[in-house]
């Protein structure tokens, strides 16, 4: 079994590109944010669909995708945000297992819907693992490459992959299991189940209102422009563990949707969480986009991820992290 | 989804609340207040949990007075789950409390290192050396870590020195800067926007990114504060950026 392994150039670094991975857990209690893909859902179909374990480490692109100059033959797939990509001044498909041939040049134009892509290459990217991952924290300036966003001429490593992939190219991703990216969606969530931090109109407000993704929104959390949620203000909030989809609310009402890069702890009372399946739709919002709330319950969430955990399975079958084929 | 333990006996503990967290994490409250033994508890359940080693448990968070429990929804649902964390005895807090490590940090006060120092003097009516020979007077307790890698939330900060945060916060605060806040202190481990009162600075590094050990404190250790003079400030600082170096 021969293995090869992929360099790649970057040519222009794109406005935010970080390597990503599903994110760096076992660390919070020392205040260490896990980071990983806004939308784990497309970094994972990108990776099987070239044959890589779903905690390999892809591309994240934001907005304005990079340029890249493939030193050598690869597997790739774009997912997530459709930002135009092309390859040697194509368009190429995206959700799918595509071939690049040495000195191909994959560019990204017009951001058409979303705005998180994600780029796999047979292998995934080779960068060290720090505490166990390979997520960029910017902040920190912990994990993927030397952790800060890509640099025009910083050289990508991919990782070694085997030499029966080809048979993958061409696969791609069943339609039914697209995701329904959209600039104004509907994220069910759960609503906290403490009454004491919030007059009861603010849960029908949060409700019954439309929220705009405030220009200052970034990997750590969106700013949400709406109705203000009305806090009792009876007693201070002591702060506590934090999770990625979590609405906290701050004393002027406006709630905080908080993401990948959340801080592990925090100090505003939560109203309600994003359920998990809904968190890439939230992750593919951009400023000015907007998104109405709707109340869902634990149990039917827990049931739609574990769905969508099947029906990705049937249609992409996971890859063991140390299947001998690699 | 509340459940209160209404019946706790010696072998449950204290629960006050489990309150879910959306689909994937649950926060277990045992009181509602800043206090040690609370705290204690806290660590003690944490530690508890981390032992039984269940797969599917991604994350276990101590802060103040909760714990939150990252989980796999794939693997747990939050029955399951609430009723396994029912079944985790009881834990003597007063044994968890001997475990802390006992961290001895230098800090030089004042000046271009604790910019703040002399407002919290004249806030608290003392004179710079006596806000130093207060805040170096109390053996603190790391109650959690958060906000940033490495971050550690002390107290109790002696009353006289209980300063609100800054209006606006700094956009940049240096590494190792020591702040402080209500009654509160705590060390930034590295370069964020920062709004607590800095009156000093350590060059003992609290996050190192590349080391074998990258964070200094866990819950529960002690922190005692040395005041230090220019000399030694250099001399360390310059010590921490040779061990960072050696393979």
């Amino acid at each position: 079994m021969t293995r090869k392994r992929a360099e790649i150039d970057v040519a222009k670094p794109g406005w935010l590109t970080t390597i990503q991975d599903l994110g760096r857990y076992g660390y919070q209690r020392y205040g260490m944010p896990s980071a990983g893909a806004m939308d784990r859902f497309a970094a994972v179909v990108a990776n099987r669909l070239v044959g890589n374990p779903d905690q390999a480490a892809v591309l994240e692109c934001t907005l304005k995708g990079p340029e890249l100059l493939f030193r050598d033959d690869a597997l790739m797939a774009v997912t997530g945000a459709d930002l135009s990509p092309t390859l040697n001044g194509s368009d190429i498909p995206l959700w799918t297992c595509l071939t690049v041939r040495r000195g191909g040049r994959l560019r990204f134009g017009t951001r058409r819907i979303g705005v998180r892509c994600y780029l796999a290459i047979g292998g995934g990217f080779d960068v060290p693992l720090v505490l166990g991952s390979r997520s960029t924290h910017c902040p920190s300036r912990t994990g993927g490459l030397d952790g800060r966003p890509l640099r025009a001429g910083d050289l990508l490593l991919g990782g070694p992959f085997g030499s029966d992939v080809e048979r993958l190219v061409g696969r791609r991703l069943p339609d039914r299991l697209l995701p329904r990216y959209d600039r104004s969606i509907v994220a069910r969530i759960i609503l906290d189940s403490r009454r004491e931090w919030f007059h009861s109109a603010a849960f029908t407000t949060l409700t019954n209102s439309v929220y705009m993704v405030a220009p200052q929104s970034d990997r750590m959390g969106y700013r949400l422009i709406g109705p203000p949620l009305p806090r009792t203000g009876a007693h201070r909030f002591i702060s506590e563990g934090t999770v990625t989809g979590a609405l906290q609310v701050p004393a002027d009402g406006q709630p905080i949707l908080l993401m990948a890069d959340r801080q592990t702890t925090g100090g505003y009372p939560p109203i309600a969480t994003v359920i998990s399946v809904d968190v890439p739709l939230a992750a593919q919002l951009g400023p000015g986009d907007t998104v109405r709330f709707v109340s869902c319950s634990i149990v039917e969430a827990q049931a739609l991820l574990r769905t969508r955990h099947h029906l990705l399975d049937a249609a992409l079958p996971p890859v063991a992290i140390n299947r001998p084929s690699l | 989804m509340t459940t209160d333990a209404e019946h706790p006996t010696e072998e449950t503990p204290v629960l006050r609340r489990l309150i879910p967290l959306g689909d994937s994490a649950v926060t277990v409250e045992f009181g509602d207040t800043i206090d040690p033994e609370i705290n204690a508890l806290v660590i003690s359940y944490a530690n508890r949990i981390v032992e039984q080693g269940w797969s599917g448990i991604v994350d276990i968070v101590p802060t103040y007075r909760s714990i939150t429990i990252h989980y796999d929804p794939v693997q747990w649902d939050v029955t399951a789950l609430t009723d396994r964390l029912l079944t985790i005895p009881r834990l003597n807090p007063h044994e968890e409390k001997s475990q802390g490590t006992l961290h001895e940090i230098p800090v030089l006060y004042g000046g271009d290192s604790g910019p703040d120092l002399e407002d919290v003097a004249s806030f608290s009516g003392l004179e710079p050396s006596e806000v130093v020979a207060l805040h170096t007077s109390v053996r603190y307790r790391v109650y959690m870590l958060g906000f940033t890698p490495g971050f550690p939330y002390l107290g109790l900060l002696p009353e006289k020195l209980a300063m609100p945060r800054l209006p606006t916060p700094r956009p940049r605060v240096p590494p190792g800067s020591v702040g402080l806040a209500d009654r509160q202190t705590g060390i930034y481990p590295i370069e964020t926007p920062g709004g607590w009162r800095l009156i000093g600075r350590t060059p003992i590094p609290l996050y190192r990114r590349n080391g074998s050990t990258p964070f200094l404190l866990k819950p529960g250790d002690l922190v005692q504060f040395r005041p230090i003079e220019p000399g030694e400030f250099e001399r360390l600082s310059r010590q921490m950026i040779h061990e960072d170096h050696r393979p």
